[in-house]
């Protein structure tokens, strides 16, 4: 069946595909953000840190599991060429700055109310977005349509090995049902091994 | 409000709609060229929703731009020769407070419910188009609660009163929100066509284009319940229901990057592109009633009268 792109069937499908692409592919320096929706066709442009990054081609199947348990969607994808170096420098910048931390980085309102969001947090957020697209790619169906919305909060659990560790309590909107959702994941990176969620929960609201 | 009526006398005037429910005052401007002309309105509203902060920001810049431009501008001015602008800059008022005190993500109004153990009502499910129905909750915990009965809230009956009152006069009914860059027609409630569905989305997609010629922002146009989402009591589905031929939700920036935390420098060029759009729909609703500059006039009708009285004495 035939799905008009720019309605909210394919619309939905397409962000679970761009999250679970995200999650795979994201990191500090990385966001992808779903650029359109074609007939069979999903662009995805990879934007990395700088305010324009190339629009990247991929072509996705979603495939909903129906039934009274839900599991994921399943998302098989292809991508037309690199989404970007990995590491790159400023992931490995990252990761030496926060290594080198004295006390474990801790903070509230990733955005704040006004949208504003320190520049030395943006790596912080992009994290939270890449690891909030595992949660979002695992509790997707045809009725949800999830964004991380904020970063309520977020601190660095120190490690005795290569990893970084983050607790963070984020918000997820959710737009169909308009409900905001808190959701506390644990989040470990490594530059070289990329984003791991370890441990998720839905909190109440 | 009270500082633009101020300084713009000639133009704008302020009018008491009704209460909240925290008993702060609604009130609605009014920009009307002062001539004997009788005019119809175009209705548009901001802020219904408290978390989409852009949507009050856009009211005000487009009044503003009215305001400066209206001397000018041939195209506002000519608007205005037959169209009065009616523009309610924060319908929730309580909940938009609210969002910038306590609860940067609060939706609804902030009206008490279950004895006080649960707090607002979704205004833009408390209309009476096919209240309670489809994509409405009847948990007052919900994001989407209808409230306990269609127009429960004051928010509500304070509006729908006026434009009920005023339907004959109103062609145009808009309603701001964010986010998700959408021009979308009725209805909400069913997937059934409205009685101008073509003309509707041919006219949203004209303005889209508009939008679009000025940053490149893209935006997606139809009837609600395929591009957004099915859901009832609605204002815009009610607009349409009770007979304004033209009656559109816009949902402004962005797609969900940033949501909506929509940074600051993005505020004028959405709001640039926003009022180009809605004047392209004013446009062409001006163009529709009144075609080829025609004007409603009382003082044509006066001078007509009293020539066909002095031929028929002069006959007689």
């Amino acid at each position: 069946m035939e799905l008009e792109p720019s309605h909210y069937p394919a619309q939905r499908a397409a962000g679970v595909a761009r999250a679970c692409i995200s999650y795979r592919r994201g990191g500090p320096n990385r966001v992808l953000t779903l650029s359109n929706v074609r007939r069979a066709r999903l662009q995805v442009r990879g934007r990395e840190r700088g305010p324009r990054g190339q629009a990247v081609n991929c072509t996705a199947e979603v495939l909903y599991h129906l039934g009274s348990q839900h599991s994921a969607p399943e998302v098989h994808f292809t991508v037309e060429g690199e989404l970007g170096k990995n590491p790159d420098d400023a992931d490995n910048k990252f990761y030496s700055r926060i290594k080198s931390l004295k006390e474990p980085l801790v903070a509230q309102n990733i955005p704040d109310s006004f949208g504003i969001v320190p520049p030395e947090m943006e790596p912080i957020r992009h994290l939270a977005f890449s690891a909030c697209d595992y949660i979002i790619w695992q509790n997707s169906t045809e009725n949800t349509w999830y964004n991380l919305a904020q970063i309520q909060d977020v601190r660095q659990v120190k490690r005795n090995d290569d990893y970084l560790e983050f607790d963070y309590t984020v918000l997820l909107h959710d737009f169909v049902s308009q409900e905001i959702i808190p959701w506390q994941m644990q989040v470990l990176w490594h530059p070289q091994h990329g984003v791991k969620v370890t441990q998720n929960s839905r909190q109440p609201k | 409000m009270y500082q633009i009526k101020e300084s713009n006398r000639e133009l704008v005037t302020q009018h008491y709609l009704g209460t909240t429910y925290e008993k702060w005052p609604m009130y609605y401007l009014k920009i009307s060229q002062p001539t004997n002309k009788a005019k119809k309105i175009i209705w548009m509203d901001c802020g219904i929703h408290a978390i989409e902060w852009i949507s009050p920001a856009f009211c005000h810049w487009f009044v503003k731009e009215i305001l400066q431009n209206y001397r000018t501008d041939p195209k506002i001015s000519s608007l205005l020769q037959n169209l009065d602008l009616y523009i309610l800059p924060v319908f929730n008022i309580d909940g938009y407070i609210y969002s910038w005190t306590t609860a940067r993500l609060w939706r609804k109004s902030r009206s008490s419910h279950m004895n006080g153990t649960c707090f607002g009502t979704d205004l833009n499910r408390n209309f009476n188009s096919s209240w309670g129905g489809v994509g409405t909750s009847h948990n007052c915990s919900s994001s989407t609660f209808c409230g306990p009965e269609a127009e429960s809230e004051p928010e509500t009956k304070a509006v729908a009163r006026l434009i009920e009152s005023r339907k004959s006069d109103i062609l145009c009914f808009l309603t701001i929100h964010s986010f998700g860059q959408l021009l979308l027609s009725p209805y909400g409630y069913t997937k059934e066509p409205a009685s101008n569905h073509q003309e509707l989305v041919d006219v949203a997609q004209k303005a889209a284009t508009v939008l679009k010629g000025k940053h490149g922002t893209n935006f997606t146009v139809g009837p609600a319940s395929s591009v957004l989402y099915q859901n009832s009591g609605s204002s815009r589905d009610w607009a349409h229901m009770i007979g304004i031929p033209f009656s559109y939700t816009l949902e402004l920036r962005d797609r969900g990057a940033h949501a909506f935390f929509l940074p600051a420098d993005q505020i004028q060029p959405t709001c640039e592109e926003t009022t180009m759009a809605v004047i392209t729909i004013i446009e062409y609703v001006n163009q529709k009633y009144f075609p080829n500059g025609a004007k409603l006039t009382s003082g044509n009708l006066c001078l007509n009268l009293l020539l066909s009285v002095l031929f028929v004495g002069a006959l007689s």
